[in-house]
This record gives structure tokens, sequence and C-alpha cells, in this order.
């Protein structure tokens, strides 16, 4: 393909739309209000045909003013509903968002000679025309209005999140503590709101009116689930959302060829692209992501495994000979692995050097009878200690200091055997082994 | 000119005979096509009453809005895969299973997002719908970019048709809602109970989850069927008005899915009529409108929650208060005023009752003079209170057997307060006034069974805290307010 002032422009809009989206959509995701984002996009219809009708003109400022008393509104509406008549909360969305877009429709068809508003346009947007608007000439560049809105839409927001940064993560996180702090949290609530409501009608000729909600919750909740600082994640929102933008238009292009398809939808491929973000990250986000956690546990599985192998090596040295060989059958009864486990348990000891195979079984090296030493030290002094100070009898705190013991740093190890008083036997009469 | 008035004349006439002739055809059914249109949107309704009614039980209202634009992807999809196999890309079988196959898809990623993730319920439904109908609308374009097949009408998936509804339409939502009744009946009872208590249900060994599959697969075929005859906003308002509306008219289960599916019912046939008294207007919008006003009136007049019904209980409560307030004030009054004169405990219940005067009973409670004032007219008319001189008053014989109930009912909890829940003296009298307007017989009893003293078992025991409201009447040290606690 060859790249354009269109596709240019085409992806300047998209960025500007997904960032405005997705700078108030954190707060709807924290807020677990995301299903607003809905409602309000859809319930706009209404404000906007009333706005057309009262001055006749398809100008910004009424359109963005209409939309916002709407947005306002349907969020009252929602409240005293379900306050009033103790409607569950999404229900009373439910009922106020489908009726006030039923209104919306009955009103353009009514005033159809007036309104030159096109469900189609409002529902799917035309993102692919940004090109083609009228232009004005900022700074030497010929800038379509579309982008010059959108530009100003995404300052607005800006601005409005920079400035009440503070209340609005007082009031998402915790509304009561706000009402205390002298922090009016309803008000944040409807500014909220009413802005989603301007920032939705400013994008619907960009992205359609169902792919705004893609922009406002998506990138902030794939950002949620790669951070846990608000700060951080509003500007990881806004990057996914610039990104979703830029892949979305590359996606339309290119995906379709794939299939021997022509092109697609921007906006559509937009949608698709901050959902494969979202994807992404609920897969592999560091700390939240379900590979990654699932990782993790295998991670800790096998360190667990490798640590209590260890320990089973040096208590078989312990044995008087003829000691049994330790193979994977052996290991596998004695610490009750699977077998996968218990090959990739033996595996990697022998990588790291601290176990090697010897001919009948498996031995510690001197590097691995260092490391056994400490748990099995670790392990008898938690028995020790679990004897003395918690009065368990001697027989029931093997598995107690199984677990203990791993999570036993060299100076816990001080601590307790300074409490133990240094023993020389563990409660099982067993020795136990000095530190170093 | 006469000659052109009458012909203006004549043709209005004949305008209004024709607009008269043409409600009378549609209100009478007597055409074809509407009637399919009513008996469609009449059925629509009832499914999705009833199936809605237990979603909005199980907290799922907007999971019908999901789970209608996660079905984009799949009628698209569909699409090319038919045309692509030489077939006809708008055979509706393959369409419908398209839409219930990608829904399906949706409702799995909303579950994944749920249970696998920290993101809660509001986002897995945002983002499964718009990411869904993002792909939807992707698919689509490339659909309409397809040399091959003929890709318009699609969008009717989106929009509906509710006005040129065909026979088969109606046929294949009869069929659903004929489904969704026979099931709603059959599983009524594991519904019902799924509805209200999940945990329950888990631990006496129902298949909560397979019912909960059960409820979700109604909700898909209600969707899926109504989407391509009346729209995606109409099936969504229909999931969730009715029975909306319906819980403001009865606590029942069973009669608020019958209610439910009445009112979805009316919607239709109301809505379906209107639309076609007034042709150019989108008939999918009319009948949510037609919904939305039951849901209001619902919403104000329902005699179960309605607005009107518990405004009315809380003015009677209100009413009750303040009608007992007054009364303790007086006898309040009256007690200290004996006390004062005579240096005797408690006044006996009708005997011989002293006259307040107005300023007295001012400094009882934080009223004003005005509602001092139309209070103790209210008094009067309830027969309680008499005025006994120029701005006093005094109870009748009737206030003061209903005063000495309810200062006693006071008095013993705060005795019980004290000695049971060891509150402070001080504090007891405030708690005390917000549960005195609802103790009932039995709890009265109770409370005297655990105050068998001297003190609970007199008229009306002595007040166990100082009533310091009026330094005149309240002399220090009278008996009246010595410690005396059960």
């Amino acid at each position: 393909m060859t790249w354009t002032t269109a596709d240019t422009w085409i992806v300047v809009a998209g960025a500007l739309t997904a960032a405005s989206c997705a700078l108030l959509g954190n707060y709807l995701v924290l807020r677990r209000m995301s299903m607003m984002g809905d409602a309000i996009s859809h319930a706009v219809l209404p404000g906007l045909a009333v706005a057309f009708v009262l001055t006749g003109s398809r100008a910004n400022l009424p359109m963005f003013v209409g939309a916002a008393v709407v947005g306002v509104l349907t969020a009252m509406l929602t409240q005293s509903i379900h306050s009033l008549g103790q409607v569950e909360q999404s229900a009373s969305m439910g009922v106020v968002f489908t009726l006030l877009f039923a209104v919306g429709l009955v009103l353009m068809e009514l005033w159809a000679r007036h309104v030159d508003l096109d469900p189609g346009c409002v529902l799917f947007g035309a993102i692919e025309l940004v090109a083609l608007d009228t232009t004005v000439r900022l700074a030497g560049l010929d800038v379509p209005w579309a982008v010059v809105t959108l530009a100003g839409m995404f300052a607005v927001n800006t601005a409005f999140v920079l400035l009440f940064y503070k209340e609005l993560k007082i009031s998402s996180f915790d509304p009561k503590l706000s009402t205390t702090l002298g922090i009016n949290a309803n008000l944040m609530h409807y500014l909220l709101m009413g802005l989603v409501a301007a920032t939705s009608v400013a994008c619907f000729p960009i992205v359609g009116s169902i792919l705004v909600i893609a922009m406002l919750i998506v990138p902030p909740a794939a950002a949620h689930l790669l951070t846990d600082r608000l700060s951080t994640m509003i500007v990881l929102s806004v990057a996914l959302a610039g990104a979703s933008a830029v892949l979305g238009h590359l996606g339309a292009v290119t995906v379709p060829g794939w299939f021997g398809f022509r092109d697609t939808s921007i906006a559509g491929m937009m949608a698709v692209a901050a959902g494969a973000i979202l994807t992404i990250a609920i897969l592999f986000a560091p700390r939240h992501g379900i590979v990654s956690r699932a990782l993790h546990r295998v991670r800790l599985t096998l360190q667990v495994a490798q640590e209590d192998a260890l320990g089973l090596l040096y208590r078989v040295e312990e044995m008087p000979s003829p000691r049994p060989p330790v193979a994977v059958p052996a290991l596998r009864q004695a610490l009750a692995l699977g077998p996968l486990t218990a090959r990739a348990t033996l595996a990697g000891l022998v990588r790291s050097g601290k176990v090697e195979w010897g001919g009948q079984g498996y031995r510690l090296t001197e590097r691995g009878r260092d490391d056994a030493r400490r748990m099995v030290r670790a392990h008898r002094l938690w028995e020790s200690y679990l004897v003395q100070f918690m009065g368990l009898p001697p027989d029931h705190v093997h598995s107690a200091a199984m677990r203990l013991e791993h999570v036993t740093d060299p100076a816990m190890q001080r601590q307790l055997a300074d409490r133990t008083e240094q023993p020389q036997r563990d409660p099982h009469g067993m020795s136990i082994p000095p530190a170093d | 000119m006469s000659c052109g008035a009458d012909r203006a004349g004549l043709l209005l006439t004949a305008a209004v005979a024709d607009h008269l002739s043409q409600a009378l055809r549609v209100l009478t059914l007597r055409d074809y096509n509407t009637r399919v249109v009513v008996v469609g949107t009449i059925l629509l309704g009832v499914a999705a009453g009833l199936i809605g009614t237990f979603m909005l039980l199980r907290k799922r209202a907007l999971m019908g809005d999901t789970i209608s634009h996660a079905t984009l992807p799949g009628i698209g999809i569909a699409f090319i895969v038919m045309t692509a196999l030489g077939g006809d890309g708008k055979s509706l079988p393959g369409l419908l299973l398209g839409a219930v196959l990608s829904s399906a898809a949706g409702i799995g990623c909303m579950l994944a997002i749920r249970h696998g993730t920290r993101l809660k319920d509001d986002v897995a439904l945002g983002a499964v719908l718009s990411v869904f109908f993002g792909l939807g609308v992707a698919v689509l374009g490339i659909v309409q970019s397809m040399s091959r097949g003929n890709a318009a009408g699609l969008e009717s998936f989106i929009y509906g048709k509710t006005a040129s509804m065909l026979a088969r339409d109606a046929a294949m939502i009869a069929v659903a809602a004929g489904l969704v009744a026979l099931v709603c009946g059959l599983l009524f009872k594991e519904f019902a109970l799924v509805c209200f208590d999940q945990e329950f249900a888990a631990a006496g060994g129902w298949p909560v989850l397979a019912l909960d599959a059960v409820m979700v697969g109604l909700v898909v075929a209600v969707t899926v069927i109504g989407l391509q005859a009346v729209g995606l906003i109409l099936v969504v308002a229909l999931l969730i008005i009715p029975p909306a509306a319906a819980r403001f008219w009865t606590d029942r289960l069973s009669r608020m899915l019958l209610a439910a599916a009445a009112i979805g019912a009316i919607s239709g046939l109301a809505g379906a009529m209107l639309s076609a008294l007034l042709p150019h207007l989108p008939a999918g919008a009319i009948i949510v409108i037609v919904a939305g006003a039951i849901f209001s009136v619902s919403l104000v007049i329902g005699p179960r929650r309605g607005v009107f019904v518990r405004l009315r209980e809380h003015l009677r409560l209100r009413r009750t208060v303040a009608r007992q307030h007054l009364l303790r004030a007086m006898y309040e009054r009256v007690e200290a005023i004996t006390a004062a004169r005579v240096g005797t405990a408690a006044p006996t219940a009708g005997g011989d009752a002293a006259a307040v005067p107005r300023s007295a009973l001012l400094k009882a409670r934080s009223w004003s003079q005005g509602y001092l004032q139309r209070l103790l007219r209210r008094g009067q008319r309830w027969g309680l209170v008499e005025p006994a001189g120029p701005d006093s008053y005094r109870l009748t014989p009737a206030g003061a057997v209903e005063a000495a109930r309810v200062s006693r009912n006071h008095r013993l909890w705060e005795m019980y307060l004290i000695t049971h829940a060891d509150v402070a003296p001080s504090h007891v009298d405030r708690d005390a006034d917000q549960i005195e307007h609802v103790l009932g017989h039995e709890m009265v009893a109770q409370l005297e069974a655990l105050m068998a003293s001297e003190a609970s078992r007199a008229a009306v025991p002595p007040s166990p805290h100082a009533i310091e409201r009026d330094s005149n009447t309240a002399a220090p040290g009278s008996s009246a307010r010595g410690s005396a606690s059960g």
C-alpha cells in the first residue's frame, strides 16, 4: 500500500478519537460503570435531534451541549429510577437508554426534513471521509475540520483529567471518603457523564455510536490489567488507544487482503485492534495476565519441588548404608509429584549443578549439599520451634515445617535458632545440620 | 368562493373519513400485513418478557444487549462462508446459525474475562459488546466489497424491519415463544431457585451452571430470532423493560412472569397498531416507547414498589411518628407540672390532666411554631388534644390513654437499653425515640417480662433520665427523674 496524506489524517483522527475516549473511560472502568458508556452513547440521540431543531444548524457547540445535557439526564434518570423504584442499577440503565434511543429515532423521523442525520452514519461513523472534510489552514498545514474538533475534545478531556485528578481519583475509589473531604462525588459523577456524552458525540462521525464504547472501555481495561497505578493507567490507556488506531487502520487495509478481499471498515478494525490488545493484556499482563499467573504458579511449584528433592537426597545421605537409590519413581513417591513435574524438577537441579546422576540414582553435588543442608536445617529448626512454642505434638509438625522451610531466609533461621536455644537435635531426634 | 369552501370542506371530510377508515382497518386487523406484525410483536413481547424476568432477577439485565451485539460478526461470516460455498448468502437458517455461534463465542469471552481476570462484570459486558460489534462492522465492510453475493438487507439485523415482518418471521417467533414458555414452565422451580439463592441451589445439588446455560440459551434464541424481525434495540428493550415494569406489580415470581409477558404483549400490540396508523414512524421505536410508558405508569402507581404507594406509606409513618411525639411531649409536660406542684410522681392515665402551655411544648422538641400549630390542630381533629385556655392545651381522656401507652413504650425501651445494652442513661432517649413507634404488642410484652420489676409494672414507669428541656417545669431532684432503671 502507499501511504498518503489521507492515511495520515485518518490515523490522526482515529488516535485522537480513541485517546479522548480512553481518558474518560479509565474512570468508567474504575467506577464499574462501563455500561454507562453504552447507555450514554445510545441515549444522546434525542439530544442531537433537539439541538438540531432548536438551532437549525449542525454547528458543533449546540450538538455538544445537547448531548451533554442528555448524557447527564441519562445518568440522573438511571439513578432516580434505581432509587425511587428500587430497580437494579443495570436494569434501570437499560430501561433509560433503550427508551431515549427510541425517542431519538422517532424525533429524527418526525423532523426528517430538518435533521439531515443518517442513523447509519451515527451507528457506524465514516472515518474514511475525514480527509475529504473541509480544511483549516493551521501552521502551514491543511488540517481537516474533524481533526480540529477532535483535538479540541482531546484537549478538554485532558484538562478535565489534569484539573480534577485528585477529585476524580478519590471519588472513584471511595465516594464516602470524598464526601467527608468536601469533594462532591455526585458533581464529579455528573460532570464525567456529561463529558462522556459530549465526547461520544464528537466521535460519532469518526467511529459511530457503538465503537465509541470500544474506545471508552477497552484500552482502559487493558491498561488496568497492566498496572496498579492510576496515573500510569491513564497514560498507558491513551498510548494503547493510539496504538489501536494505527493498528486498526493498517489492519483494515491489510487483513482482508490475506483472505483475498479488498479493504474493510477502519472503525471496525480499530475496535478489533483494541480487542486484540485487551486479549494480549488478559493473557500476558506481567502480574494479572492469565498466562503470566500460570507460569508464575508453575515456577513456584517447580522451585518448591526442587527444594524438597534436595532435602530428600540429604536425608537419604544421612541413612546408614545400604542407601536406597533415588531416581524418578522414588522421588515421585516421596514427594507426591506427577511424572512431568518430577522429571522437570530433576532436570532443573542437574542443569544448575546441584545434583548429578550417579549410576543407580541421583546424588548431591557439593553445591547441592550446601543448599540441601540449609533446607533441612530450616525444616528441623521449625519442627523444634513448633514443638517448643506452639505446643504441637512432635508427630504433627512435619507437614507444617515442610511448608515453612521454603519461605525461611537466613536471618529468620538465625532467629529461630536463637529462640530455640541452638538445639543439636530436632524433636524426632535427628541431628540439625550446622548453619555453614 | 362558497363553492371553493364547500370543496375544501368536502375534501377535508373525505380525508378525515379516509383516516378513520384506515384506523378502523388497522384496529380490526383487517390487513393481512398488520395481522402478521401484530401477532409477531405480541409473541416476541411474551417470550422476551418471560425470559427477561429471570435475567432481571439474576441481575443480568444487560446481558441481552451484549448478546445481541455479539451476533453481528457471525451473521457476516456466515454470509461470506455460504456465498463462498456457492450457496445463497442470505439463507436464513445459515445466518441464524452464524448469529448463535458468534453470540456463544461472545458469552464465552465474557465468562473468561469475568472469571479469569480482575476486570469486573461491566467491563466484560461492554468490551465484548463493542469489540464483537466492531468485528461485525469490519466483516460487513468486507461483505460489501465482495463481488459475488448481494449483501443488501443484512443491515436489517441491526435496524430490524418490524413494519414489513413476514409470516415466516412471525412463525419463527411463535416457535421461539413456545419454546421459551415451555422451558420456563418446566424449569420454573429450578430457575426460581437459581435466581433467588444461587449458593443454596448449588449446595442442594442443582446443576446451577447448566440451568444458567439454559437460561442464557433461551435469551440467545429470543435475541437471534427477534433481531432480524424487529431489530436490535427493540429486542434489548423488550428483554429489560417489561420485566422491570412487572416488578412493581407483584412480589410473586409466577405473577411477575405473567405480568411481564402481558406487558410485553400489550407493548407489542399497541406499538404495532400505533405504527400501522403512523406508517412513517419506525415501528420498533414506537413499541419501545409504549413499553416505556407502561414502565413509567408502573413506576408511579405500581402497588408493590411504586413511588405512590411508598410515598403514602412514608407519609403515614411520618404522621404516626409526629402524633406519638406530640402525645409523649404532652405527657412529659403534664408529668413535670404535676410533680413540681404536688411533689409526687407520675400522674395516672386519664386522671386530672393539667393544661400545658404551648410555649412549654415548643421546647420539648425541635418543632417550629408553625409545625407545632399544625400538629396541635391535627391532634384536635384526632380527638387526642383539646384546648384548655388561651394558648394552652390538655390531653383528652382518649389522648391521655394513648399518651401513657406511648410514653410507657418509650421508657420500657430506655430501661432495656440501660440494663441490657449498657447504654448510658443520658444517651438512651434518642435511640428510644426511633424505636418507640414500631414496638408491637409482643415486643412490649417481652420487654415487660425482661424488666420484671416494680418500675415496669407501674402504669407508666418514671423516666430513667432527666427530661431537661424546660427549666420552669422541671424542678431538679423531683422523684420523677431519679435513676429508676429496672
